[in-house]
This record gives structure tokens, sequence and C-alpha cells, in this order.
């Protein structure tokens, strides 16, 4: 039940870019298509979930036992930025095809500040190892859940007459705007 | 270029927010009250600052390859310096920002400014480069948070501006609000630097 709770509380009551605003830069760049947008998603749920399983073991068998919780910021976004290389050449070696669909995605991840906020947010949650591993997971997921609903509405935004000034960043705030403002709808169902 | 374009570059012309539309993170999550939107950009200031600094006087012992996880130290350190200060002085403030302390560290205009400027220049440029973005940020920040808080609050640095019994329109407080005014006060710049040709 405590699992059920925490999944769609991640994937749809706060959703990690409609209502914690983490993540936005990928979620304006690259949502012009679906076909990205949902590849950027796979990528992201897989170094998500990787780096919140990291950064749980760092947090708990480095930086508590020797005192030095105040490394936090240090430590984890060295971690997730070592990840992401070290992620990359192994998918390079063993994994060619799906390397192929998420390579393009995969150094861009570094910069995206979901996971860094995603694996602080669960230290601060006080989340056990697996409940922080699938709470990221769930979140990624919301994030591409996110990215995908953008990424249809901007399709169809192309085909659509609007004033000039709007082109761009202005519209697409707007419409996340709008995808906010109906996620919204969500808030209460979790207690 | 003079030392006072350096400065004046990242306040209108290629201001981080309104212009270039980095950082939006914080941008968009702090904005909910103009004093939110001050405390934000002076943090960020504050690291842009000192990392594009020390990036500038260092520049020539970074090797080339590692130069972007050496920045990413330089700047995780400020970020630190800054999150335990605001924890020890401004705690209200901090507790408010919350997550956004330590993710000023992937805020891109920061690793932006340090790949684009701070690497090729010298202490001076780097250092007037740094306070002029940072300023712009925070301009610009002040200015939507301020926007927000009046639309959805009726005041502005906690200052009420109508009657107590006023209706506000709360939902330029919540997220959706966030989006929605930052989407038209682009739209409004775009059109201002359009017809001044700024």
């Amino acid at each position: 039940m405590e699992f059920i709770s925490i999944i769609i509380m991640a994937l749809l009551v706060n959703n990690v870019v409609l209502a914690q605003f983490l993540g936005i830069c990928p979620f304006l760049g690259v949502s012009n298509k679906v076909e990205t947008a949902a590849g950027m998603g796979a990528a992201v749920v897989f170094v998500m979930s990787l780096a919140n399983l990291v950064t749980f073991l760092v947090n708990a068998y480095i930086l508590i036992p020797l005192h030095i919780e105040f490394m936090q910021t240090i430590s984890f976004i060295f971690v997730i930025a070592s990840l992401v290389q070290v992620v990359e050449i192994i998918l390079k070696k063993t994994a060619p095809s799906l390397y192929q669909a998420l390579g393009i995605y995969l150094p861009l991840i570094t910069t995206n500040c979901a996971v860094l906020g995603i694996a602080i947010l669960a230290v601060q949650k006080d989340y056990n190892l697996i409940t922080s591993v699938v709470y990221a997971a769930a979140t990624a997921v919301g994030f591409t859940l996110a990215m995908v609903l953008m990424a249809g509405i901007r399709e169809h935004m192309e085909m659509v007459g609007y004033p000039k000034g709007m082109k761009g960043f202005p519209m697409s705030l707007l419409i996340a705007g709008l995808l906010s403002l109906a996620f919204m709808g969500f808030t209460g169902m979790v207690k | 270029m003079s030392n006072l374009k350096h400065f004046t570059n990242g306040l209108i012309k290629e201001n981080p927010t309104f212009v270039l539309v980095l950082g939006a993170c914080p941008t968009l999550a702090v904005t909910t009250a103009s004093i939110n939107g001050l405390g934000m950009g002076a943090a960020t200031t504050f690291v842009l600052v000192f990392s594009n600094v020390l990036i500038a006087l260092f520049k020539n012992f970074i090797p080339d390859k590692v130069r972007i996880a050496a920045f990413i130290v330089v700047i995780a350190t400020f970020v630190t310096i800054v999150d335990l200060v605001m924890k020890a002085f401004t705690p209200d403030l901090y507790k408010t920002l919350g997550i956004f302390i330590p993710l000023i560290v992937v805020n891109c205009i920061i690793l932006g400014r340090a790949e684009a400027f701070a690497q090729k220049n010298k202490v001076l440029p780097a250092l007037l480069d740094g306070l002029g973005m940072g300023l712009g940020f925070t301009l610009a920040i002040t200015l939507l948070a301020s926007v927000r808080e009046l639309l959805g609050n009726g005041s502005v640095f906690d200052i009420k501006l109508v009657s107590e019994n006023a209706k506000t329109m709360l939902l330029f407080i919540l997220p959706p609000g966030a989006f929605i005014t930052y989407g038209y006060m682009i739209a409004i710049v775009n059109r201002l630097k359009a017809k001044y040709n700024l």
C-alpha cells in the first residue's frame, strides 16, 4: 500500500515537471516530437533509478558514517555525472541497439536537475533503499508522461496559426501551464 | 569590448531569464513571492561571480578534457558555502527555497557562463560578466515574482496593495500560474526588444 501511494504521488499528484518544476530544460528543449520525448523519457527512467540507488549507498555508507553530510551536493553531482558516463560506455559495449536509441540523450541528463533533485529529496524524506528506487522510477515515469503529452500537443500546435510573438518558448510555457492546471485535478487523490 | 559592456550584456541584451531562457527551474519554482525571487537571485549571483572569477584565475591549470568536471566541483563548492550560510542566517528563506538552493549546481546559467565566457577571459571581465548576468537574473525573477505575488496575493514584497477583502487570483501563485506568467513575460520582452531594437 505504501508503494502504491508513493507511485501515484510521484506520477500524478506531485508530477516532477508540472508541480515541482524539476527538469524544465529538457521538458521545453526536447519536446518537439513524441518520439524524441519518449526516448529522452526512457533514458531518464534508467539513469534516475540507478542514480538514486547509488546516491543512497553513498549517503548511507560514506557520508553519514564520516559525518560529512555537508558534502552531499558535491558528492551527489559528481556521482551522477560519472554514472552517466559509465552507463554510456557500458551501453555502447554491451547493448549497441539500446545505445543507439538512448545514446544521444545520455549526456544531456547530467544537466537535468530532476536527477539531482530527486536524489536529494529521497534523502530528505528518509526513504530506505527500495522505497528510494521505486520513488525515483515513478518520478521518472511521471517525467516521461509529461514530456510525451507536451510533445503531442506541440506537434498539433505546428498546424495551428497563432500570433508570431508567441512562437517558441512563450507558447510552450502556456501549454505547460494548461497541462499543469489539468494535473492539479489529481490533488487530494492520495492522503 | 569595453568592460562596461561585459556588465550590461547580461542585464538586457542577453538576459539569462527572458532572452536566453536558461535556469528555468528556479525561475518557475521559487517565484511565488517577491522576496523569494530576490533571495534566489542573490544566492545565484554570489555563486556565479565567485565561480567565474575562480575559473578565470585557474583557466591555464585546468586540463581541457576534464574541464566540465572541474567547473562542476568549483560551482558545487560555492553552492555548499551559500547553502550553509543561508541555513545559519536566513532560516526562513532557506526553508521556502528548499531544494532549489543545492540545485543551483545544475543551474545552466552558471555552467554556461563558465564554459562560454570565464574560461576564455581575464579575471576582471569574468567578474563583471558574472555580476551582470547575476543581476540580470535577479531582476528578472524578482519582476516575475512580483507580478505573481501581485496577481495571486494582492501584494508586492509583503506590502498589501489592494484592500483586505479584495478577491485575488490564487491561480497565479500555484504552479500553473508560474508557467503562464513566465510565458507571457517572455512574449512581452520579445515584443519590446523588437520594437526598440535592443
